[in-house]
């Protein structure tokens, strides 16, 4: 700009200020329109210049013209054209040497402007490129204005969201202060213990985390290992096992050895001789079993089938052979059934007065145990009631002492009797022999009336003799359950001992009703009064029974259960 | 069977030691330490509040008291009475707090499990776990105490982390296939864990210790699944008990099912022994025949008296052994509300894995102990009132139950015995804790406990100077 500026020539602004002011009044003047196409016209051509002059300036209008001139001129600060005259009324005079004077002045004035305008059109087209550049200039600033201002905004974007973050880190750095600052608020701690295993603490860093690692995985393995180890435990026990069946299974066939070898027909049987040869061996070689696992397992496993469908198919001929008896020998198998379920009566008899006796033991130690709880009060009474039961025994003692010295002189009687009719018995039967034979003799004269006599006699003789009797009643009488082997013997000779029985019916009546009771020896209370003494003490150990198996039904069936079903078995294997 | 007199207690917050030595008792915001055996006082501790939970430490040498309306947690030590700490979880609030095996950190859980703070008693690190979850168990520690797995849940999914306690490093991280991870537990070697999903689906997954799954197990589909989970103590079982009244026993090499066991009402196996808590007690009289109870049991519960108290204890002849099919008390469990009374509620291995006992909630009178070594139902107590709940000896084949009334029950392979508690007026047991040794029991009510001493005769004898009462 300021090289601009020194182009332009202060002389030239004048001019065209002139210029300006010259067209400006031109305009006042009457053919101001004229003059300016004139004036605008005049510059580009000097031709027209001339044609135009001749156009200003004709023979009629000289002296207005000159006139007109001398006014232009002179307003331009040339001097008049015309002479000074000293009067007004005289015309006035134009001056040559003046015009000529202007004219020149003129001219010399032409040159000027052309050169200025010259220098003005360089100057222009100068001006113009130099605006051209200018404005490239411009619209180059321009965009690197926007391109800068846009970076700008991203740099202050990027400023604030810096800002940003780094008000959040602050925040957070607050936080964890506050955090941190809490904690050391909030434990209150006399003073720090020292660790349970008495070590330091130590940092955490690669090396913990790899020792961390390391003992994980040493537990793990270690699990692992102890697992496998029972694992092959195990399988070693279950291995000794098999190998004790498969010995066993040998052992157990090999004397069937012979026998299918007979039977040559048999194709089976060679093959299982030799198996069981093969087999034989096999222990000796399986004593490395631990080492090669899958064979041997193989082998085992592969001998023990073999060995158990030998033994399968001798067990399934078993079968058939025992079958084959059992058709045969019917008649064996159903005695012996029969002597089976009498065993296992006689056995359950057994069991019952087993569990009675234990009842009865339990009773009474739980009784003696019940005092022995209690005071001492309790204990004197116990004792009381002991020599009570004492002397009631020795009482019931001496009884039975009487009664079996009774017993044993009845028998005594008995058996004389018993002889002395053996004796009349032989007696009789000669004399029957005699009559009969003399019957015989005497066939052809046959008496009815005799014979009637002979029936009344053999009557009365059956009802007068109670042994008979009772020989015939007893199979039709049942055995008494829970009746002591001894008794039914003892009650035939109570009867037997009677003398003064009602009758032999009624006898008949009482022992069936102990057969239909069945009711041990408690039927024995109706026995008649001679007996009282005999049984007083059997009734009187009778009831003691019935009372201590009422509590011990009861209680028996808890919390002493064990004991109850453990001695019954055991008592019952001491028995023959 | 002695018993001691009955002290105050408040929230049934009664603990031995896990040495035997002590037992820790809490009478509202008092900490009472007695001698385990002779109950004297060794030391009182007062806290700020009233105590809600107490936790021994695994040595035995502190125990922290958690107070989780305040939330706050006071720790006492044992051999230094003067030595104090306290954690204030302040405005986080604190629902959980328990000891790591090391017995030096203690794990906070924060309100709403937002996380759990590990704090330590031998440094001033604080360590923090987040996204616990907040399920039935859902921490676990493995028995040798070097591993903890912790369930999380966190966008959405569940996962298990397992850190290693010496330093709280993560060691795995996994997410487990569940909809809601119920809860989690490690197998007594430490080796497997177990984790089970909500009740609404039957699912169990086991994985090893390095996050593998090892396997899955569902029973059945579309119905209540899972309610109680028990390993055995050996690891070689894992019992699982289901809605559907039935327990299911997986072995530990191809975690299958072995069994499953069935709580029908209805016992018609003659094999199997009822036993029947009988309807009165007889009043011990002259004509009174108190019937002792077998040898063996004699043996296994070493009966006598205590002269402690002077008061001659009759054995009751409170069970009788229902003879025939036996149909037992059931409830039926209300179908339109949450958490129907149904099912397998409780587990429990005896300590030797021989035996299992388990409580079907739709019977709730009766225990069931099953045989695992012939994999049968063993015996079934059946008892007048609810059982509460139930414990093995820690020593012995022994099992020890509470209904709620004044009696405690015990059972044993050789026969099962109650006893009546003895003392002025009703003696409620809701609770039971067994000595380490199995000699005592401590029996807890509402505001009492009491010790039921079963110490072997000669024991007694030397203790207490007792009587025997069946010589």
């Amino acid at each position: 700009m300021g090289d601009w500026m020194t182009v332009t020539d202060p002389s030239l602004c004048a001019e065209s200020k002139n210029l300006s002011q010259y067209t400006s009044e031109t305009k006042m003047s009457p053919s101001s329109l004229y003059s300016q196409q004139v004036f605008c016209s005049s510059v580009p051509s000097s031709k027209h210049v001339h044609g135009v002059f001749s156009a200003f300036c004709t023979e009629e209008n000289i002296e207005q013209s000159i006139s007109y001139l001398d006014q232009e001129l002179t307003t331009f600060g040339f001097p008049s054209l015309y002479e000074e005259s000293k009067s007004k009324e005289t015309k006035r005079e134009l001056n040559i040497v003046v015009v000529l004077n202007c004219m020149n002045e003129l001219l010399v004035l032409q040159r000027k402007n052309l050169l200025a305008q010259e220098s003005v059109e360089t100057q222009n087209l100068k001006l113009g490129s130099d605006m051209d550049h200018l404005q490239s200039c411009y619209t180059k600033l321009k965009e690197q204005l926007e391109t800068s201002r846009r970076e700008m905004i991203g740099l202050q974007e990027r400023d604030r969201q810096l800002q940003v973050k780094n008000r959040n880190l602050l925040q957070l750095l607050r936080n964890e202060k506050d955090e941190v600052s809490l904690p050391f608020v909030a434990m209150d701690v006399l003073n720090y213990v020292g660790r349970a295993d008495g070590k330091r603490g130590s940092w955490r860093t690669d090396k913990t985390e790899a020792r961390n690692e390391d003992e994980m995985y040493k537990t793990l393995l270690n699990d692992y290992e102890y697992r496998q180890k029972q694992i092959l435990m195990e399988n070693a026990e279950l291995k000794k096992v098999l190998q004790q069946m498969k010995k066993e299974m040998i052992s157990l066939l090999s004397p069937q050895k012979k026998k299918p070898r007979e039977r040559a027909d048999d194709g089976t049987g060679a093959v299982v001789i030799s198996d069981i040869e093969d087999d034989a061996g096999e222990p000796s070689r399986e004593s490395g079993w631990g080492l090669s696992c899958d064979t041997v397992r193989e082998q085992l496993t592969n001998s023990i089938r073999k060995q158990w469908r030998i033994l399968k198919s001798h067990v399934e001929k078993l079968d058939n052979q025992v079958s084959k008896v059992h058709v045969e020998g019917l008649d064996e198998d159903v005695i012996s059934r029969q002597d089976h379920e009498q065993e296992t009566e006689k056995l359950e008899l057994e069991i019952q007065q087993c569990k009675e006796m234990i009842r009865a033991q339990q009773q009474l130690l739980q009784q003696q145990l019940a005092t022995t709880c209690d005071d001492d009060t309790t204990s004197l009474l116990r004792d009381c009631y002991l020599l009570e039961e004492k002397e009631r025994l020795k009482e019931e003692w001496s009884l039975f002492k009487e009664q079996k010295k009774n017993f044993e002189r009845e028998r005594r009687s008995f058996t004389e009797a018993a002889i002395r009719l053996g004796l009349e018995r032989k007696a009789f039967e000669e004399e029957r022999a005699s009559w009969l034979k003399q019957q015989f003799l005497n066939m052809t004269t046959f008496d009815p009336h005799n014979s009637e006599n002979v029936k009344l006699l053999s009557a009365f003789s059956g009802s007068s003799d109670p042994d008979n009797l009772i020989v015939h009643s007893r199979p039709r009488q049942k055995k008494p359950h829970g009746v002591a082997n001894g008794m039914p013997a003892c009650t035939s000779k109570l009867t037997k001992s009677l003398p003064a029985s009602p009758s032999t019916s009624d006898i008949c009546q009482t022992r069936s009703c102990v057969s239909e009771h069945r009711s041990s020896i408690n039927a024995l209370n109706i026995t008649p009064e001679e007996t009282k003494p005999n049984e007083a003490g059997r009734e009187c150990t009778n009831q003691k029974w019935s009372l201590v198996s009422r509590p011990s039904s009861r209680e028996g069936c808890y919390s002493g259960c064990s004991s109850t079903y453990t001695k019954p078995h055991v008592e019952r294997d001491d028995l023959p | 069977m002695n018993f001691s007199e009955s002290f105050k207690l408040s929230g049934l917050l009664c603990k031995f030691s896990p040495d035997g030595k002590y037992l820790a008792s809490c009478v509202q915001y008092r900490l009472v330490i007695r001698d385990g055996k002779t109950l004297q006082i060794l030391q009182l501790y007062t806290c700020l509040d009233q105590i809600q939970h107490i936790e021994w430490s695994a040595d035995s040498l502190f125990i922290l008291c958690a107070m989780y309306r305040r939330g706050l947690v006071q720790v006492w030590s044992l051999e230094q009475p003067e030595w104090h700490c306290k954690i204030d979880e302040g405005s986080a609030g604190l629902v959980a707090s328990c000891w790591s095996p090391d017995g030096r950190h203690i794990l906070n859980t924060t309100e709403f499990h937002l996380r759990i703070t590990v704090w330590s008693l031998c440094t001033k690190s604080v360590s923090y776990i987040k996204y616990p979850k907040a399920c039935q168990q859902g921490i676990t520690f493995t028995r040798d105490g070097r591993y903890l797995a912790l369930a999380e849940r966190r966008d959405c999914r569940d996962y298990v982390s397992i850190f290693v306690c010496s330093d709280w490093q993560l060691l795995r991280h996994f997410d487990t296939d569940t909809q809601d991870l119920t809860g989690i537990e490690w197998a007594p070697n430490g080796c497997v864990l177990a984790a089970w999903d909500t009740c609404l689906e039957y699912k169990i997954l086991l994985y090893s210790l390095d996050g593998r799954l090892l396997s899955a197990y569902c029973a059945y589909e579309w119905s209540l699944g899972i309610k109680s989970v028990a390993w055995s103590p050996s690891s070689q079982f894992l019992a699982i008990g289901s809605y559907d009244g039935k327990v299911r026993l997986l072995n530990h090499v191809t975690w299958k099912m072995i069994t499953e066991f069935g709580h029908p009402a209805a016992i018609n196996n003659p094999k199997t022994v009822v036993y029947k808590e009988a309807e009165k007690i007889s009043q011990l009289g002259l004509g009174h025949l108190s019937f002792p109870p077998p040898r063996a049991v004699t043996g296994a519960l070493s009966t006598s008296e205590s002269k402690c108290k002077q008061l001659c204890l009759p054995w009751e002849k409170s069970y009788e052994i229902a003879s025939g099919p036996v149909v037992l008390q059931t409830l039926k469990p209300v179908a339109d509300r949450a958490n129907p009374r149904k099912g397998v509620g409780m587990l429990a291995f005896s300590s030797d894995s021989y035996f299992l006992a388990t409580r079907n909630d739709n019977v709730p009178n009766a225990v069931w102990v099953w045989d695992i070594q012939k994999l049968k139902l063993f015996v079934v107590l059946e008892h007048l009132s609810p059982v509460r709940s139930f414990q093995w000896d820690p020593q012995q084949p022994r099992l020890a139950i509470c209904t709620g009334g004044s009696k405690v029950y015990l059972w044993s392979p050789a026969g099962c015995v109650s006893v009546q508690v003895p003392g002025e007026g009703d003696f409620p047991v809701l609770g039971l804790c067994w000595h380490l040794s199995g000699d005592s029991l401590a029996l807890l009510s509402k505001d009492h406990f009491c010790l039921c001493f079963l110490e072997t005769k000669e024991g007694a004898g030397a203790a207490c100077g007792q009587r025997d009462g069946h010589a």
